[in-house]
């Protein structure tokens, strides 16, 4: 089997390939350049397995949360790929790949996957781990202020830019007794592949057209009646 | 188009190439083109040979309607859920397998840059699954080559008069890529103008058609607002004025009449003045052909009055049909087709640009 992935979520920018059991990843921090970066990046990944777009089985997208736009740079072009040859698609979380990162580098067994979401809020969630090695979400991925992030006592490993910019207020937080801490790491399309190699296996990936981006801020902007009630209460000075 | 390119295929056959004497190799098979610079997201299929293939469309309009204006990022979440939909529709209609295509093209700006993104990335990806060649277009050169589409479309050159809710410009187009900025407007756009005015009279969003609609049953010359910048040489447009000229005749309680009548007078004012600058732009260029395009383009009043010109002065006129002058994706295509040539290696760094000046085009290389 044949999958392609990739990820533009977070500042970094990320591609991968699962050729038959054997993984092939490119990784690069973009900062906010990832429309600059991941079409060269993507092609250099493909030549560099002689592989063609047609050969592929699947293609596999980063959802989020993340960056709003980065995100969507993401999704759009793997549409783009899907339409071409018509591959069905499956989406992971970027949560989820932080925690399966965690597993994959030090073998962890309960993660804490924690990434700035800039606005002084995290986008957070919390995982396991089944018999497959893969990580398995046991909460519902969030958006909050570091202080607001719900108590996980016991043992846990942490990671994400979360973790890095708000270790303290996310340790009084959580109370949780923390074995490890990488508050650098970032999600990697090679771990996307790893969480998705098994839905491909057993069908369950589905039309890229239903790939849904995870924001998780869903509070954009006020509607005209917002605007008015606001107006109303706070009278102008 | 190259006469000597061959031109027709059989189904299932591969694509024939153009060769250009060593110079550069093109397919000549159809362009998709995508379009997402603001609150429209469509797809379209064109052709030189057989014409516009496929055109499909999504307007945002309720979803921002509720806003009271386009907000910028639920623009973009909607292009993403909209765009595949979209371009699957146009492949259908057209009868097209993706492989069959020679190009991909997108508005690669002017427009919301998180917008364009979203077009842009799914025609680079869809570019680079298939192999073919992505070509960057400019939203407004798209707008110029609209009335390509109808079947008299115009001969160069001419001067085109750009109406949209962004834009007013006069150009002198003597070519594909070539144009001259004879004026603009130094402050709110044609369109702009309309949908402030149609806030102060209390009209939902999207206000330029509502006013349009509501001046339909004023009573002319009953408000007589001023024609700016016609009082002296020059081709430049101002309209923040007018908004400011309907505020201060807008009685506190005014009746329906009397919003009517406002309505009226602005409109008449907008539309005189367009026309005026019009009148101007032809005589300096000396040229016989008047292009209107873009969203404004599609008010009647507007048509009315330069057919009234057109007539006066025996000038050959020409608008696209109504749908072709708001935002959508043939003209894209057309524009795509015609700057095929220009095509970039889909793993190019994606092209988008929030601001891009008209007049940095320049001719296509063939």
């Amino acid at each position: 089997m044949k999958l392609l992935a990739l990820d533009t979520a977070t500042e970094a920018c990320s591609v991968a390939l699962w050729v038959d059991g054997a993984l092939l990843e490119r990784f690069e921090l973009a900062g906010r350049d990832h429309t600059q970066r991941l079409p060269a990046m993507l092609h250099a990944l493909m030549a560099d397995a002689g592989l063609g777009y047609s050969q592929l089985d699947g293609l596999v997208c980063g959802l989020g949360p993340g960056s709003f736009a980065g995100v969507r740079i993401g999704v759009a072009y793997l549409q783009g790929l899907a339409l071409a040859h018509g591959q069905p698609a499956l989406g992971v979380s970027s949560l989820a790949m932080l925690a399966q990162g965690a597993i994959r580098a030090c073998g962890a067994e309960r993660v804490l996957a924690a990434i700035d979401a800039r606005m002084d809020e995290v986008y957070c969630a919390a995982y396991g781990r089944d018999d497959a090695g893969l990580a398995v979400p046991l909460d519902e991925a969030r958006v909050c202020r570091p202080e607001r992030v719900p108590a996980q006592p016991g043992r846990w490993q942490a990671v994400g830019t979360g973790w890095g910019r708000y270790e303290a207020e996310l340790r009084a937080a959580t109370g949780a007794d923390l074995s490890a801490l990488d508050g650098q790491a970032l999600p990697r399309a090679g771990d996307a592949l790893r969480l998705a190699v098994p839905a491909f296996v057993s069908g369950a990936a589905g039309d890229a057209a239903l790939l849904a981006p995870i924001y998780l801020r869903n509070r954009i902007a006020l509607t005209l009646l917002e605007q008015a009630a606001l107006r109303a209460k706070t009278p102008a000075a | 188009m190259r006469k000597n390119c061959p031109a027709q295929k059989e189904p299932g056959q591969t694509v024939p190439k153009c060769e250009n004497s060593g110079m550069s190799t093109f397919s000549v098979a159809p362009i998709l083109a995508l379009e997402t610079s603001c609150d429209e997201t469509a797809c379209a299929i064109y052709d030189g040979v057989r014409g516009l293939l496929a055109h499909s469309l999504h307007s945002q309009v309720k979803l921002h309607a509720e806003y009271g204006g386009v907000v910028p990022e639920l623009a973009s979440r909607d292009h993403v859920r909209r765009v595949l939909p979209l371009a699957r529709a146009a492949l259908a209609e057209a009868g097209l397998k993706p492989t069959e295509l020679g190009g991909i093209a997108y508005t690669a700006g002017p427009g919301l840059i998180g917008a364009l993104m979203v077009g842009g990335a799914a025609a680079a990806g869809l570019a680079e699954a298939l192999g073919l060649p992505l070509i960057p277009v400019h939203h407004m050169e798209g707008h110029l080559l609209a009335p390509m589409l109808e079947p008299d479309p115009p001969a160069f050159p001419f001067v085109a008069l750009l109406v949209s809710g962004g834009h007013t410009l006069l150009v002198d187009v003597q070519g594909v890529g070539r144009y001259r900025l004879l004026g603009e407007s130094l402050d709110d756009a044609v369109g702009e103008a309309f949908d402030k005015t149609a806030k102060l009279l209390g009209l939902p969003y999207p206000g330029g058609p509502e006013l349009a609609r509501l001046a339909e049953g004023g009573v002319p010359g009953r408000f007589k607002f001023p024609r700016p910048m016609t009082d002296r040489p020059g081709l430049d447009f101002s309209f923040s004025g007018l908004k400011t000229a309907v505020l201060t005749a807008l009685p506190k309680d005014a009746d329906a009449q009397t919003k009517a009548d406002l309505a009226r007078g602005f409109e008449e004012a907008v539309t005189e003045t367009l026309a005026i600058k019009c009148a101007r732009a032809l005589d300096e260029t000396g040229h016989r052909r008047l292009v209107i395009a873009g969203g404004v383009g599609a008010n009647r009043r507007l048509r009315a009055r330069l057919q009234e010109l057109a007539q006066r002065r025996g000038l050959g006129l020409y608008f696209p049909r109504p749908a072709f002058c708001t935002d959508n994706a043939a003209m894209i295509a057309y524009a795509g087709w015609a700057r095929r040539a220009d095509g970039r290696a889909a793993h190019d760094p994606l092209l988008t640009r929030a601001r891009w000046p008209l007049t940095e085009l320049s001719p296509p290389v063939l």
